[in-house]
């Protein structure tokens, strides 16, 4: 048999997984590796900054559903993965970053360019790998990629060392995976079912609350199906956004420490919550044992780890989300659910007089509302846009005044709130979805995180649309000082900033700038018509707050609102 | 989540014999905030996996979040709760006591008593090895307290479920 080097496996094991595109950065250790990638049919998106590798492939699965890949070399461009896997983990996304390492023989010795990356990363990868024998290569490979998007998905590391890079070795293609220590349940248990169904006919006032894991199980369609059926009103986590048309009337915005005051009402109010591929993060559930108190919980995810984590639990269902919900469905088929509507009726009433009460406000005056941004935004791209964010009050806007009626639209970073994740994201959006329209939705002190990114979006062509929400401050800090550390604004302001315009323009994108509301509009259909990554700074209101919000740590109905 | 009665609990976990496992489980103690008393490992009836001894205390939820989290592990097989089971449970000490000509007798006799043994004689001490539960080590020890116990050396618990009657 022919003989290949450990980067040539490398590369065909990886064009065996259907893998397209790897976002990276060289360096000496995987000099082997690039020498032979720009000779196979694998495109390579050069970024300017690890962290931007990893954000980049993980908007780039968020937005296609498939595993995104990075490769970066050993010890600086190992270690500056570690953001992005760990923004990665949180949220569940399946990455695999392929990290160079020093040769094996100097592995332990302190080497140039040495760091211990499987042990740094331990705790913030579903699993990864050191490969010490070529002959481990492709099997490795073909597990790394099956552990990321298999069961609950998430981050692979696999760590490679130079000379296994460089020796050779029969290519052998991995065997189809059996893992015995690794099972995750796919199917539910059908009795757990029979009882969500005999809770269903029984709830007077019952309420979905959807959350990642229906996007990460392709599950919008059957959650969708499965509220109709059954007349429930819906509420998404940060990380559902999306699952369920926001059109709807049956759709009741965001949960949680934003969420608005008739999702959280309704949660503390109904009487059967049905949870769907979501944890329960201190952000949606507050004080945790006041969450949802006059309901039965079922909750339905597929790590069992979740399930009676942060709330107690009436009917754990440990499965896919998606096969979960089509096999309620079929259930339900057989029931008789005429009378429900009525049934629902007082329900879906007070919903209406909670959402009448308090809707999502803001008043646009002579300064530039945020909010007032992002709706004519949505208004402009008919809500059809892939939105990406970064982290702050822009990220709460974005949730709340753009509607998502698609899964897959909605890319943020929830669990590790990880400023500098949007633009780069983007940029694995744009990769993904060429065709549509893919705008960041940023703060002006997040977009300085990764801001080098332009650089890439330039090179590449990719017309990514960033919209900054420029209030010269750490706007959610800020937030915070102002309403519980008596408005001493200690290191938020953000005033030294670059001019974003004439930085965009340096970097070769398009800039624009809006100062009064007059011109929102007219930039932003500038902006979104250009035919190249255009930045369009928007300057806001300062001290603009969001608004409902719920402190940290109170039951989420002692809800402040504008 | 507010059950607060923290209980003894002896996990039997069988993982895959690979480099960076034990890191792997302790790592997820120590990040998540759980307690280890005792860990012991070594390898299995099958030499490509390994069996952990795992003694931890803590409340119900945190007993069960400490088995789902080990389950998740990619490299662990399987995890045991002996708590409430019919099982077994050992563990060796070696015991260095001071032994001075006047309190020889009085320790060869406890030896005897508590069915140890003397592995190793020196001028000024004696080396013990005993086995048995965590109640007999401990009753052991105290008796030898007053003589003066220079080192001990300790497996921790070692466990294993008893044959179905
Ligand atoms: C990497 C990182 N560092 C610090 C924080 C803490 N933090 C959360 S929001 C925020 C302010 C973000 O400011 P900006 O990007 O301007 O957004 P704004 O809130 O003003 O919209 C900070 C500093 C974080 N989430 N991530
Ligand atoms: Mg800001």
């Amino acid at each position: 048999m022919k003989k290949l080097t450990g980067a040539e496996i490398l590369l065909r094991s990886l064009r065996e997984e259907g893998v397209d595109t790897l976002f990276g950065y060289p360096g000496g250790a995987v000099i082997d590796i690039y020498d032979r990638l720009v000779r196979v049919d694998i495109k390579h998106v050069l970024v300017r900054h690890e962290q931007g590798a990893v954000h980049a492939a993980d908007g780039y699965a968020r937005t296609s559903g498939r595993v995104g890949v990075c490769l970066v070399t050993s010890g600086p461009g190992a270690t500056n993965t570690v953001t992005g896997i760990a923004t990665a983990y949180m949220d569940s996304i399946p990455v695999v970053v392929l990290t160079g390492q020093v040769s094996s023989g100097l592995i332990g010795n302190d080497a140039f360019q040495e760091v211990d990356i499987v042990g740094i990363t331990r705790p913030c990868t579903k699993h990864n790998y050191l490969v010490t024998d070529i002959e481990d290569l492709s099997r490795v490979v073909k597990e790394a990629f099956y552990l990321a998007r298999s069961g609950r998905p998430g981050p692979v590391l696999i760590d490679l060392p130079k000379d296994v890079m460089t020796m050779t070795a029969p290519y052998r293609p991995g065997k189809r995976i059996k893992l015995r220590s690794y099972q995750p349940t796919h199917r539910p248990n059908l009795r757990q079912l029979d009882k969500v169904v005999r809770l269903v006919k029984e709830a007077k006032s019952p309420l979905i609350l959807a959350g990642g894991g229906v996007v990460l199980s392709k599950a919008a369609g059957e959650l969708t199906r499965f509220a109709k059926k059954i007349e429930a009103p819906v509420t998404a986590t940060l990380m559902g956004l999306g699952v369920f048309p926001a059109q709807d009337p049956l759709w009741l915005g965001m949960l949680g420490m934003h969420g608005t005051y008739r999702a959280n009402m309704a949660t503390s109010r109904c009487d059967l919550l049905i949870a769907v591929g979501v944890r329960f993060d201190d952000r949606v559930a507050g004080k945790a044992d006041t969450f949802a108190s006059q309901a039965n919980i079922v909750h339905i995810d597929i790590d069992p780890s979740s399930i009676r984590k942060n709330v107690p639990v009436s009917i754990p269902v440990v499965g896919d989300c998606r096969l979960a919900l089509k096999i309620l469905n079929d259930l339900l088929e057989k029931e008789k659910l005429n009378g429900i509507r009525e049934v629902r009726v007082p329900w879906l009433g007070q919903i209406e007089e909670w959402k009448s009460a308090k809707p999502l406000a803001y008043e646009q005056d002579r300064v530039i509302k945020p909010q007032y941004v992002i709706e004519s935004l949505y208004k402009l791209t008919r809500g059809e846009a892939v939105v990406t964010t970064e982290v702050g009050q822009n990220q709460m806007w974005a949730a709340q005044y753009y509607h998502f009626d698609k899964p897959n639209s909605f890319i943020t970073s929830g669990g590790l709130g990880c400023m500098g994740f949007g633009l780069p994201a983007a940029i694995g959006a744009q990769v993904a979805r060429p065709d549509e329209m893919v705008v960041d939705i940023a703060g002006d002190g997040s977009i300085q995180m990764n801001i080098q990114e332009m650089a890439t979006a330039v090179q590449y062509r990719l017309p990514i649309k960033i919209v900054l929400l420029n209030n010269r401050y750490l706007g959610m800090v800020r937030q915070w000082q102002e309403l519980f550390y008596d408005r001493c604004y200690a290191c938020t302001g953000m005033d030294h900033a670059p001019d974003f315009v004439k930085l965009a323009e340096a970097y070769g994108a398009a800039g624009l700038r809006a100062t009064r509301p007059e011109e929102v509009e007219p930039v932003l259909k500038e902006g979104l018509s250009l035919d190249k990554p255009t930045l369009m700074d928007f300057l806001v209101e300062k001290e603009e707050m969001v608004y409902p919000m719920v402190p940290a740590g109170a039951p989420i109905t002692e809800m402040l609102l504008v | 989540m507010g059950q607060t009665k923290e209980e003894r609990h002896i996990l039997s976990v069988l993982v895959e014999n690979q480099p960076g496992v034990l890191s792997r489980v302790a790592g997820l103690f120590s990040g998540r905030g759980f307690n280890i008393e005792s860990l012991c490992v070594a390898e299995s009836t099958d030499p490509l996996v390994s069996r952990m001894t795992i003694v931890t205390i803590g409340d119900l939820g945190m007993v069960e979040q400490i088995k789902k989290q080990l389950n998740k592990l990619v490299n662990v097989i399987k995890v045991v709760d002996f708590t409430g089971t019919d099982f077994v449970q050992r563990e060796l000490a070696l015991i260095k006591v001071r032994a001075r000509p006047e309190n020889r007798a009085e320790v060869l006799r406890m030896v005897d008593i508590f069915r140890c043994q003397v592995v190793d004689v020196g001028a000024e001490s004696y080396t013990v090895e005993m086995t048995g539960d965590e109640g007999k080590i401990s009753a052991f020890l105290n008796l030898l307290k007053p003589m003066g116990i220079k080192e001990i050396a300790r497996t921790g618990a070692l466990a294993l479920a008893r044959e179905k009657k």
